[in-house]
C-alpha cells in the first residue's frame, strides 16, 4: 500500500479527531493509529459512514497486554473493501480497570471477538449483548493471556524438576 | 440311545478340533470345569469373563493424533476385529469399553464424563496416549491434566501417539481385567467408594 493512501486516510480522521491521535506509525507498512480510549467507537462510527474512506468491514479484534506499562490494548483492524485500504486502531486502557464501549451495534461480527478478548483479558465491553466466556470453561478463575499468570497448569504433580534434569 | 447320541457328538467335536489344529484359527480357551457325556459344568463367572472378554463393544472418544493410530489399529492390518471387538459402539449405553484417545481439554471435560456416566455397568475405561493419560506436552490452562481426573480408568497406554500394536496391548490388557473380574465386583463397597471418589453417583 502506498504512503500516499496512508496521508489520504490520516487526513481524514484528523479533520474530525485532531486531538484524539496520539500518535501514528506504520510497521510493516500497515498504518496503525494510536488513539484516545475515549471517541473510539465514535471513530469506527466515523470511518464507517465516511463517503470516501467507508471502512465497513471488520477484520479483527483482540487485546494485547502491555504488563511493564500496566496497559491492555484493545485493537482494531479495518477494512475499507471499495478502496482496499486496511487500518489498525489501538486505543490503550488501565490493566486494573479495562473498561470500553462495545462496537457490535457498527459490526455484529464483533460479538466474539469481544467475547473472546473479554475471555482471555479481561476487557469488559460495556453494552455488549452476551458478554461471557466463549472458548475457556465458565469456571476459570483467571484471563489466562495476562502475563502474570502462568501459561502452565498449576495442579499437575508429574513435573518433577529433577526428571527433567533442572 | 443316550449313550450313542453322546459318542456321535464327541466324534463331531474331535473332528472340528482336528479341522481347527490343521488351520491357524485360534478360538477361545475352555474354561476349567468337570464335563461327562452331554454336559460340561463350570464356573458362572469364567462363562460371563470368557463371553465378555472375547465380545467388548469399544466406543472410540478420538479427539486427536491418538484418534488416527485407533483409525489404523481398527483397520485391515492391525484389525483389532482379531479380538472381537470389530464392533464400534457409537451410543454409550450400548458400550463396555470407553476408548478415550487424544486431548481432553477441560471444556471437555465435564462431556467425556457424562458420556462415561451413560455407559451401563459393567464398563472398563482405556486411556490411549500421553494426552489422555497425564495432559502429556500439552501442560496448559486449557488442557484437562489426565482424563483420572474426571472418571476412573482401567488401562493407561503410553506413548505420543501409541503406535497400533500398544493400543492392542491395551486392550489385551483390558481383556485380562475382563476375564478375570468377579461378577460381584460392581456391587462391592470398595467399586462404589472408587465411583465417589470421582463424585459419581
Amino acid at each position: 500500500m502506498s504512503n500516499t493512501n496512508h496521508e489520504q486516510i490520516i487526513g481524514i480522521i484528523q479533520e474530525k479527531f485532531e486531538d484524539e491521535v496520539l500518535s501514528i506509525e506504520a510497521p510493516y507498512d500497515f498504518l496503525t493509529v494510536n488513539f484516545k480510549k475515549d471517541r473510539i467507537v465514535e471513530l469506527i462510527q466515523f470511518l464507517y459512514d465516511h463517503p470516501v474512506a467507508k471502512f465497513q468491514f471488520l477484520t479483527t479484534l483482540c487485546g494485547i497486554h502491555y504488563p511493564d506499562a500496566k496497559q491492555i490494548a484493545v485493537m482494531y483492524q479495518l477494512h475499507s473493501l471499495e478502496n482496499n485500504w486496511r487500518i489498525r486502531l489501538k486505543i490503550y486502557l488501565p490493566e486494573n480497570d479495562p473498561v470500553t464501549p462495545t462496537i457490535t451495534h457498527i459490526f455484529s461480527g464483533a460479538n466474539w471477538m469481544e467475547r473472546e478478548t473479554y475471555d482471555f483479558f479481561g476487557v469488559k465491553f460495556t453494552g455488549h449483548p452476551d458478554l461471557r466466556r466463549i472458548l475457556n470453561v465458565e469456571e476459570m478463575l483467571i484471563f489466562p493471556m495476562r502475563k502474570e499468570y502462568p501459561l502452565e497448569d498449576q495442579t499437575r504433580e508429574d513435573k518433577v524438576d529433577k526428571m527433567f534434569g533442572r | 440311545m443316550e449313550a450313542e447320541g453322546a459318542g456321535v457328538e464327541r466324534l463331531n467335536r474331535e473332528n472340528m478340533e482336528k479341522t481347527l489344529k490343521s488351520s491357524d484359527i485360534k478360538l477361545a480357551e475352555r474354561p476349567e470345569g468337570y464335563e461327562g457325556a452331554g454336559f460340561f459344568a463350570t464356573q458362572l463367572d469364567k462363562v460371563v469373563g470368557m463371553a465378555r472378554k472375547n465380545s467388548l463393544w469399544p466406543l472410540p472418544f478420538a479427539t486427536s493424533c491418538c484418534g488416527i493410530e485407533f483409525m489404523a489399529t481398527m483397520g485391515a492390518h492391525y484389525d483389532l476385529a482379531r479380538f472381537g471387538s470389530e464392533r464400534m459402539s457409537f451410543s454409550p449405553r450400548q458400550a463396555d469399553l470407553l476408548i478415550v484417545a487424544g486431548t481432553i481439554s477441560k471444556k471437555l471435560g465435564p462431556v467425556l464424563r457424562q458420556v462415561y456416566e451413560q455407559m451401563a455397568e459393567p464398563k472398563w475405561v482405556l486411556s490411549v496416549g500421553a494426552c489422555a493419560s497425564s495432559g502429556g506436552i500439552f501442560d496448559t490452562y486449557s488442557v484437562l491434566q489426565g482424563i483420572d481426573r474426571i472418571i476412573p480408568v482401567d488401562v493407561y497406554v503410553p506413548g505420543c501417539p501409541p503406535r497400533p500394536e500398544q493400543i492392542l496391548d491395551g486392550i489385551l490388557k483390558i481383556q485380562q481385567l475382563v476375564e478375570s473380574e468377579s461378577l460381584r465386583r460392581r456391587d462391592s463397597p470398595e467399586y462404589k467408594a472408587l465411583l465417589n471418589k470421582y463424585g459419581i453417583e
